[in-house]
């Protein structure tokens, strides 16, 4: 579904990511997990399309088209939904109204029938309870006000409700506390198809106690430097980076 | 409103031809202004000796004044000789279906929604889908009526309620008040008037829409609202049209009265044309609007969205005299491209208990400049007086400026007076956050700024919030790069 080949991107004329290679098929969930500042806050936002972020070579495809080359609006079109590590407050837009130009936008592209209020309602009572959400947050200005565990609750609501092919979880998982974990968790879970495909990006294994993930990639100096299972990440969660940091030096010298 | 459609909707299938026609040449006042154009304009409306002496001594009051430089606006001076002072309706070109309609004018019409029905009325498609004025009028007439309520144009006025023309005109903005109403106040050409009796409470919302004759002559528009005691009437002046007035200058006077108990909503939609991008063209609108509550518990609400005009001058204020009662001015202000903007509220406290609360919200993209000017005057009586005034400016882009010019002046020490300002730019974040949910970059803007005007638009009847919105995202078009 994703192929990312040799994906070299830079902020503020810093290099960042140093050709990173992975591939996400159908159905499958990928944590990347590593140290502070090893780039994988700029993978989520170089696929997403955010404008600060500079492609200096590599490319990215979903399903075979250039993601690297649409609107950020296309790429959600496209099929590519981030749950933002901070969610932006949107004052005197209600959630409801903001996800129904959303959806709409997005079932437009589709070729999909746009979906009018009493429809939207439906499906939005139907998804709320995916994250056990309260019928009063919808009617609120998006994400204004919210807790944290609320404004990520938000996201995964976002997300079941624009149905994409790939999601990219960038450390959804800060700021919660146990309770806002499970819940946002079983959120995703219940969207595993077989289909859908996640990336999820975490610096805890806690996380992936909930969701557990079919691989895992530990991304050090804006590369993937070791790729595993589950398992891997209970070693670093054991062992902590250092060992993954001096195989790579070694590798590198 | 959707009667009020429905209304439209079946004048608008009537038979009734437009007779303005053959007349129209004869009916244009020479250029230029001196007591003869006063006297010309007095004239041809057949107006008694006292309106004609009212308007005279205006006149006079006028050329003794200056043209006030004091407000944020930058403009080539006026050459008031060179504007015509009256002038009839102007018959619009007839076309035989809307495919002769200028394309961009046809997709103005379909962003904003308007039926086909509707767009041939204003385009002038064929001449019978022109609204028979007189018929609409019969129509509410009857409604209104029987309840006693007068709603007609102001020149009718004169000749059928000379008593209360008398008794009103002029009463809340003397000709003596400023350049542009004494201006106003001698060769103004019509206008509405409305009056609700004692204890009525008017069943719909009245709306200068449905007064074609309005149209061409309502460069010097003078308004009058009574509301007796215990009235209420919501009243809306609809220029909520993308009818495009060439008229330079407009110098419109609104006064409203209301008395002990009553209650008047003014909300007004304003989208005149605001020049070319480079600034070329466009409306200046100078405009005097002031209510009066006389009474106690008297109530005047202002709402009004501003997106057109070269430049605005507008202050909707509230004479606070009754006691406990109430002033309210909700605002949005656009300006983009070249457009300015330099508007706001007074609110002049008198009476005990009184209160006011001052809700604006000003846009600005492009190069434009967008200033709120507001007054909060308490009186030394006014005892326990209240204001709250909330004044935010939303930035679309760094070229440009907005600008707030709040005028306290407290003269009582119970008084309580607040004040919030705030400046903020909508942020890449936000845009960025809905491109990432599949909303376009323009489509965001629309959607963060409809979000900062919520509250004003919230104070709107319905179907003109609706519209509000829709005449917002025309005229935030491109204002972000």
């Amino acid at each position: 579904m994703l192929i990312i080949k040799d994906l070299k991107a830079s902020v503020d004329g810093k290099e960042i990511l140093k050709g990173l290679n992975l591939e996400v098929k159908a159905g499958e969930v990928h944590a990347i997990m590593g140290p502070n500042g090893s780039g994988k806050s700029t993978l989520a936002s170089v696929l997403a399309g955010r404008s600060e972020y500079e492609v200096d070579g590599g490319s990215a495809t979903l399903e075979g088209e250039d993601l690297l080359d649409m609107k950020p609006e296309d790429r959600a079109r496209a099929g590519v939904f981030l749950a933002f590590q901070y969610p932006v407050e949107i004052p005197g837009v209600s959630n409801a109204n903001f996800l129904k130009t959303a959806v709409n936008e997005v079932r437009k592209s589709r070729g999909q029938e746009i979906l009018d209020s009493k429809d939207f309602l439906v499906m939005m009572k139907e998804r709320m309870k995916l994250v056990e959400m309260d019928k009063a947050m919808t009617q609120r200005s998006v994400n204004e006000g919210f807790s944290g565990g609320e404004k990520k609750r938000n996201e995964i609501f976002q997300m079941a409700m624009l149905e994409p092919k790939l999601s990219i979880l960038d450390e959804t998982d800060s700021g919660l506390d146990i309770d806002a974990l499970r819940i946002v968790s079983n959120g995703v879970n219940a969207l595993r198809d077989g289909e859908r495909a996640f990336i999820v990006i975490t610096h805890y294994q806690r996380l992936l106690d909930y969701i557990v993930p079919d691989f895992v990639h530990v991304l050090y100096k804006g590369r993937i430097v070791k790729s595993g299972t589950k398992e891997l990440a209970l070693e670093l969660e054991e062992k902590g980076y250092d060992w993954i940091k001096e195989e790579a030096e070694a590798l590198n010298a | 409103m959707s009667e009020d459609l429905k209304i439209l909707d079946e004048v608008t299938q009537s038979e009734y031809k437009w007779g303005f026609v053959s007349n129209i040449e004869s009916d244009n006042a020479p250029k230029g202004l001196d007591e003869d154009t006063v006297r010309f304009i007095s004239n041809k409306k057949s107006e008694p000796e006292w309106l004609l002496e009212w308007r005279l001594k205006a006149f006079r009051y006028w050329l003794t004044m200056e043209e006030p430089v004091w407000a944020n606006v930058h403009y080539p001076k006026i050459d008031f000789q060179d504007i015509i002072y009256y002038s009839a309706p102007k018959a619009k070109p007839v076309l035989n279906s809307l495919d002769e309609l200028d394309p961009e004018i046809k997709a103005t019409f379909d962003k904003l929604g308007i039926s086909l029905q509707e767009q041939k009325r204003l385009s002038g498609v064929a001449m019978d889908a022109v609204i028979d004025s007189v018929s609409v009028k019969t129509t509410f007439r009857e409604a209104l009526g029987e309840l006693g309520i007068i709603f007609c144009s102001f020149s009718e006025a004169v000749h059928a309620h000379p008593e209360l023309i008398k008794k009103y005109l002029g009463s809340v903005v003397p000709h003596t008040d400023n350049y542009y109403s004494a201006l106003n106040s001698a060769v103004f050409s019509d206008g509405s008037f409305c009056y609700i009796p004692k204890g009525v409470r008017c069943p719909m919302e009245l709306s200068t829409y449905f007064r074609i004759n309005s149209a061409g002559t309502g460069q010097f528009e003078r308004t009058l609202i009574v509301a007796e005691e215990g009235a209420y009437v919501s009243y809306l002046e609809g220029c909520t049209a993308p009818m495009r007035d060439e008229n330079q200058l407009h110098a419109a006077v609104v006064e409203i009265v209301s008395h002990t108990d009553a209650t008047v909503k003014y909300s007004t939609v304003q989208n005149w044309y605001p020049g070319d991008k480079e600034g070329k063209g466009g409306i200046y609108n100078f405009v005097t609007k002031r209510g009066i509550c006389a009474g106690d518990r008297a109530k005047i609400s202002w709402t009004q969205v501003e997106t057109g005009s070269a430049i605005t001058w507008k202050y909707p204020s509230v004479i606070l005299k009754g006691n406990y009662s109430i002033g309210e001015f909700y605002s949005v202000a656009v300006t983009n491209n070249m457009q300015q903007a330099d508007t706001g509220t007074k609110m002049i406290h008198i009476g005990k208990n009184t209160k006011s609360t001052i809700i604006s919200k000003g846009i600005s993209g492009g190069k434009s400049q967008n200033s709120y000017r507001g007054l909060v005057k308490i009186n030394k009586n006014a005892d326990n007086a209240r204001n709250f005034s909330q004044c935010d400016s939303l930035l679309l882009g760094d070229k440009c400026g907005a600008h707030t010019f709040p005028y306290l002046e407290v003269n009582n020490k119970s008084a309580k007076v607040e004040h919030e300002a705030t400046t903020s730019k909508v942020g890449e974040d936000q845009i960025f956050y809905c491109n990432q949910r599949g909303i376009s970059t323009e489509d965001a803007v629309n959607l963060i700024v409809n979000g900062y005007c919520k509250e004003v638009f919230n104070q709107l009847p319905m179907e003109f919030a609706v519209e509000a919105q829709k005449l917002l995202a025309i005229s935030l078009e491109g204002s972000v790069g």
